[in-house]
């Protein structure tokens, strides 16, 4: 193992975000977070795909043809999405009808066909199952605080519990309406890179 | 004649893709440097999508659903997403290799881009959408050349803008991958400008 598993798990979250850092999986990304709870639950269910297709892919990587590969991986993903997606519909049923067809697109999510394709395709399977649920836990961590962000100043509200009582409720909190819009996540996203690329400064650009 | 005029206009506009679906997101930020590339991009997505669309449609309604055409009474709708994808999958590799022997100027134009579109959002998401909303093989194909449109509108204005900004001092932190963000997240706004419209 040329990295220890450590590193292969924790490097994910800031140094080599998927989002912030290699662009992957920005689709859902933003259009989950609208609220804590589906970008929590979408969250659990990327990590889960992306941990799990890492380790089955990387087990049969030494038969799988590379003029096939994608394909492969392709049918042992979208398998993987089909059993998450029943889950999700038979245990938190709401949820899974509030985010429609994003939970199908975890199939096309750039992550997880990047990670199989990046890191399982040369690695031991118990590694790059570590860093599946690496790059898992680094898409959760921008979801899950844009999500907070955009409930709490979009809704007052965090998990649906009031934090801020709204004006029309006799409160005093007037919403951000903005924040429950599509663009907000644009821009909150926009901050977050700002961020890490400000206390990691070997990420900026060149010009 | 009238509902698929409203159906095309509204996949268009008010039900982008890109803008208001974020679909298609990775290529779209990824590709958009410069409007020769992207344009090449949209037309591939226009493209795939026009012919991918209706035919998962036919797919869904002979087989997959539960009173199907052919199957009736056997609810296969589970196997949706492996019965698109491997559609896609296919359908993608045809279009590759006829336009590589029929339209060798065109497969130029649009090599680089067709084996990325596999994995685009933006088409399987127009075929879940299509299944979500309940459209027939006809609508499905309107709903996917409209879609694809769309795409290919949204990711040709966003390289044109983001050719203008090299001009343009941005924070360091910003630069690149985050001022992109914010100016899509812009035109997002733009674009919400239609969903007053209802057709």
């Amino acid at each position: 193992m040329a990295k220890k598993a450590k590193e292969v798990l924790l490097d994910p979250l800031l140094n080599t975000n998927p989002i912030a850092v290699q662009v992957l999986g920005v689709c859902s990304a933003l259009a989950v977070t609208s609220k804590l709870e589906t970008a929590i639950v979408m969250s659990i269910a990327l990590t889960v795909v992306v941990a799990l297709s890492n380790f089955s892919i990387s087990l049969i990587r030494d038969r799988i043809p590379s003029s096939i590969r994608i394909i492969v991986q392709l049918t042992i993903i979208a398998s993987l999405v089909i059993i998450t997606d029943q889950v999700l519909k038979a245990f938190v049923y709401d949820v899974a009808a509030q985010m429609s067809v994003y939970v199908g697109l975890i199939i096309t999510n750039c992550i997880v066909m990047g990670r199989a394709e990046a890191y399982a395709m040369q690695n031991e399977p118990w590694p790059s199952f570590i860093d599946g649920v690496g790059n898992g836990l680094g898409y959760s961590l921008i979801l899950i605080s844009v999500g907070f962000v955009r409930e709490l100043f979009g809704a007052g509200k965090v998990l649906g519990i009031t934090v801020m009582p709204l004006v029309t409720d006799g409160g005093w909190y007037t919403p951000n309406g903005l924040m429950v819009l599509a663009p907000a996540a644009f821009f909150l996203i926009a901050v977050a890179i700002w961020i890490m690329r400000t206390i990691n400064p070997t990420l900026v650009e060149e010009k | 004649m009238e509902h698929y005029l409203s159906l095309l206009t509204k996949s268009v506009f008010i039900e982008n893709m890109a803008l208001a679906y974020f679909l298609g997101m990775c290529s779209f930020l990824a590709v958009s440097q410069k409007v020769k590339t992207s344009a090449g991009l949209g037309l591939a997505v226009v493209f795939v999508l026009a012919v991918t669309c209706p035919l998962n449609s036919a797919i869904y309604h002979g087989l997959l659903k539960e009173d199907s055409y052919f199957l009736n009474g056997v609810d296969l709708s589970f196997l949706n997403f492996l019965t698109f994808i491997g559609t896609i999958a296919a359908v993608v590799q045809i279009v590759e290799m006829t336009l590589e022997k029929h339209a060798p100027g065109l497969y130029a134009a649009l090599g680089v881009f067709l084996p990325l579109i596999a994995v685009n959002c933006a088409i399987l998401g127009a075929s879940l959408f299509m299944v979500d909303r309940d459209y027939h093989v006809v609508d499905s194909a309107v709903f996917g050349f409209g879609s694809g449109v769309g795409f290919a509108l949204a990711i040709i204005a966003l390289a044109a803008i983001r050719e203008k900004m090299h001009y343009s001092d941005v924070p360091a932190g910003l630069r690149g991958l985050g001022i992109t963000f914010i100016v899509t997240g812009l035109m997002a706004i733009g674009f919400m400008m239609f969903g007053g419209i209802s057709l």
